[in-house]
């Protein structure tokens, strides 16, 4: 039962309106044309398109049909049009292999686009070199299901974003892979989405970009290898389990950027060989439990705007870095965390060490303030600084501190992309 | 010392006596009161020269036990450090802050006081129909020698069991180009003075100057000019010293997550290509040959 939903929503329509029609498009058919058969067909009529390269400009679908793909049915846009544009509720598109859009920069041209409507599903299809791929405006009850988008490369300046939603309400993406576009998944005033199981990677900018996106749900996500990694913004009630965030790098790439989100939860999630992990801008209250940070250079950038962040119960495992921050104040909690650099003991054998830790190092800070000094890792001069800024704390912010770090590694289950494969650059 | 030096007077005698004893010298051993410089050999008799010296270099090495200690305590040292720590990467990590601390100290030290003590020998062999470079050459390859193949088994090892991979085969190309470095280094240093004592010393004060002085050295200049683009005189800097080059050439392999996030667009440039390794590579191979260079510059013209 892969598509449980879109079948029932299928015997549905056939229940309620028992003389729905099965309109067939193709060559040696009578709707050589397929808008012609939309046209034709009546409301909840289904079409379904025989094999084919079909060059037939712009679909407008403005009735509630299901459209079917009867083995592999190309959509060619020839770089002149947008594909198929969606302005009714109730539209199945299912299969179909949807090429070549035209780009503007003045217009938003995209492979679907589905317009001011509700409880449309796309499901199944390949959406290949189009400015945008699959576009929501103003939807509701939407499904983008088990598509792979890959845009144009080679249109790096004016390219669109793989899946876009802006204003749109409980919309769900699920098992999607996109690839190739600006930006993965971007959401604008998208609420109460849920966001699932999708691969974003070797995007030009960021795999996951939202703003004014508030209570959606991220979870069993991969975005790996994006031009500026994640970068989520303006929100508040998020929530990010289980995702896998690996080799964003660069100067300004971060495995995930939170800037003014509040109130959020980040937990389950692995982030690996990234440039920074998690930088955090003016974000709040936000509880990030049981991640695994490894092998990135800064596990963990957070500014001095931050307030109240609980950072607990999280593995630190062999980053070059683990916290750095950019000003005196701190006033996050640090909790029960396993730190890999952590030197202290534990005399009464409770699995917490006797002595506190601090996260941020000297260097960490002098890299802070003097990022070529970066070249200095790892020399002796540096270990040196270190050692007795861990003796005689005084330049490192004080209450940046674990208090109760953990002395061997947190065994953290339930993270599903552990052992997947990942793309390494 | 005095025990060293007996030991080595020994030693002399016991060269002299191969020689002697040699079909090869026999004939050049007549000529020995002629200017060595009129006498015309062929190459591959020069060629022979130099392995049959470095022959005699080696198994003096071999017989001090120096080299062998060496040896030894990389291995305890790799052993431990990797056992103690689950994590290979971390393992290499602080095996590099070792070997960058402790191979150029042992080369410097090691060969100057090995080149002081096998004076004799080599005035002697000076006596022979023998171009000075060969003489020199001899010392040096012998010292890289005997020293490398320490690294190789006394790290080399270690780090095959433990952590294979590319971190690991970086650390032991960077550690035996370092040691071939301050093995130059320390000949030239040797060849600066003529007593053992201020020799010694000139080569510690080298150890101190490239491994503490220049990189705080560096930290300050850095701050000094924060204001300004840097990325130039950093690389410059680096270069300048071949303990920063071995240890950013290791970084590019164990850090690399890191360093991509430094914003200079050159760096990024040099760093995510392979160019950044190839370029150290190259002005490591500076640091090898242009103190040998100068060293038998010095010993050619030095009054014996």
């Amino acid at each position: 039962m892969r598509y449980p939903y879109s079948i029932l929503v299928i015997i549905l329509f056939v229940s309620f309106k028992l003389n729905a029609a099965v309109l067939t498009c193709g060559n040696k058919t009578n709707y050589p044309s397929i808008q012609n058969a939309i046209n034709a067909a009546v409301p909840y009529d289904t079409i379904e398109v025989q094999p084919g390269h079909y060059k037939q400009g712009n679909l407008l679908i403005t009735k509630p049909i299901s459209m079917f793909a009867k083995g592999l049915v190309i959509l060619d846009g020839d770089f002149k049009c947008e594909i198929i544009t969606i302005k009714s509720n109730h539209v199945l598109i299912r299969g179909f292999s949807i090429k070549n859009s035209s780009n503007l920069s003045s217009i938003d041209i995209a492979g679907i686009k589905v317009l001011a409507c509700k409880d449309v599903t796309i499901e199944n299809n390949n959406v290949e070199k189009c400015s945008f791929g699959i576009y929501l405006s103003n939807t509701n009850h939407c499904k983008v299901k088990n598509n792979l988008i890959s845009g144009n490369v080679l249109a790096e300046t004016n390219i669109g974003n793989g899946i876009h939603c802006w204003k749109a309400d409980s919309n769900s993406i699920e098992n999607n892979e996109v690839t190739n576009h600006r930006d993965g998944i971007y959401f604008e005033f998208v609420t109460n989405s849920k966001i699932n199981k999708n691969i974003s990677h070797q995007n030009l900018r960021y795999g996951l970009h939202f703003m004014f996106s508030h209570t959606n749900i991220y979870t069993n996500n991969k975005f790996s290898n994006n031009g500026a990694g994640v970068a989520v913004m303006y929100s508040h009630h998020v929530t990010m389990k289980n995702n896998l965030f690996d080799y964003n790098w660069g100067a300004s790439a971060y495995g995930l950027l939170l800037k003014e989100i509040n109130d959020s939860e980040i937990s389950g999630n692995i982030f690996t060989y990234n440039s920074a992990a998690i930088y955090m801008e003016g974000s709040n209250r936000v509880n990030m439990t049981s991640n695994v940070f490894s092998n990135n250079g800064w596990a963990l950038r957070i500014q001095s705007s931050c307030v109240d962040n609980v950072i607990e119960r999280n593995n630190f495992i062999g980053n070059t870095f683990d916290v750095s921050t950019n000003g005196e104040t701190q006033l996050s909690n640090f909790n029960s965390n396993y730190w890999d650099k952590y030197e202290g003991y534990d005399l009464n054998r409770d699995g917490q060490g006797d002595v506190p830790y601090r996260p941020v190092s000297l260097f960490s800070v002098i890299v802070e303030q003097l990022p070529p000094s970066l070249l200095l890792l790892r020399s002796f001069m540096v270990y040196l600084l270190d050692k007795s800024e861990k003796i005689i704390p005084s330049l490192t912010p004080e209450y940046l501190i674990d208090h109760k770090p953990v002395i061997k590694m947190i065994a953290l289950e339930n993270l599903p992309l552990a052992n997947s494969n990942t793309n390494k650059k | 010392m005095m025990k060293m030096r007996k030991f080595d007077n020994k030693l002399g005698n016991r060269h002299r006596n191969q020689i002697e004893g040699s079909g090869t010298f026999a004939s050049a051993i007549l000529l020995k009161h002629d200017d060595p410089s009129t006498i015309k050999m062929r190459t591959s008799t020069k060629k022979y020269l130099l392995l049959r010296l470095l022959k005699y270099v080696l198994l003096d090495i071999l017989k001090n036990r120096m080299v062998l200690f060496y040896t030894l305590f990389l291995l305890a040292t790799s052993f431990g450090l990797f056992s103690m720590s689950g994590d290979p990467t971390k393992g290499i990590a602080s095996l590099l802050n070792i070997v960058l601390l402790v191979s150029p100290l042992l080369s410097l030290i090691f060969s100057t006081i090995y080149f002081y003590n096998s004076y004799e020998f080599i005035e002697l062999l000076s006596a022979q129909p023998i171009q000075r470079k060969t003489i020199l050459y001899s010392q040096y390859w012998g010292l890289c020698i005997s020293l490398i193949v320490a690294l190789v088994i006394g790290l080399g090892i270690p780090l095959l069991l433990f952590a294979p991979g590319k971190a690991a085969l970086s650390l032991l190309i960077v550690s035996c180009g370092l040691t071939m470095a301050f093995v130059s280094l320390a000949l030239l240093a040797a060849l600066l003075t003529r007593d053992k004592a201020r020799g010694i010393g000139l080569s510690l004060l080298l150890w101190f100057y490239f491994t503490f002085i220049y990189d705080a050295l560096m930290l300050m200049i850095m701050f000094a000019y924060i204001d300004y683009p840097m990325e130039t005189l950093t690389l410059t800097m680096i270069s300048l010293n071949p303990i920063d080059l071995a240890r950013v050439i290791v970084l590019l392999q164990l850090d690399v997550s890191a360093l991509m996030g430094y914003t200079g667009a050159m760096l990024q440039d040099l760093f995510s290509s392979g160019k950044g390794v190839l370029l150290a590579s190259g002005v490591m191979l500076i640091w090898i040959l242009a103190p040998l260079r100068l060293a038998i510059k010095l010993f050619n013209k030095r009054d014996l």
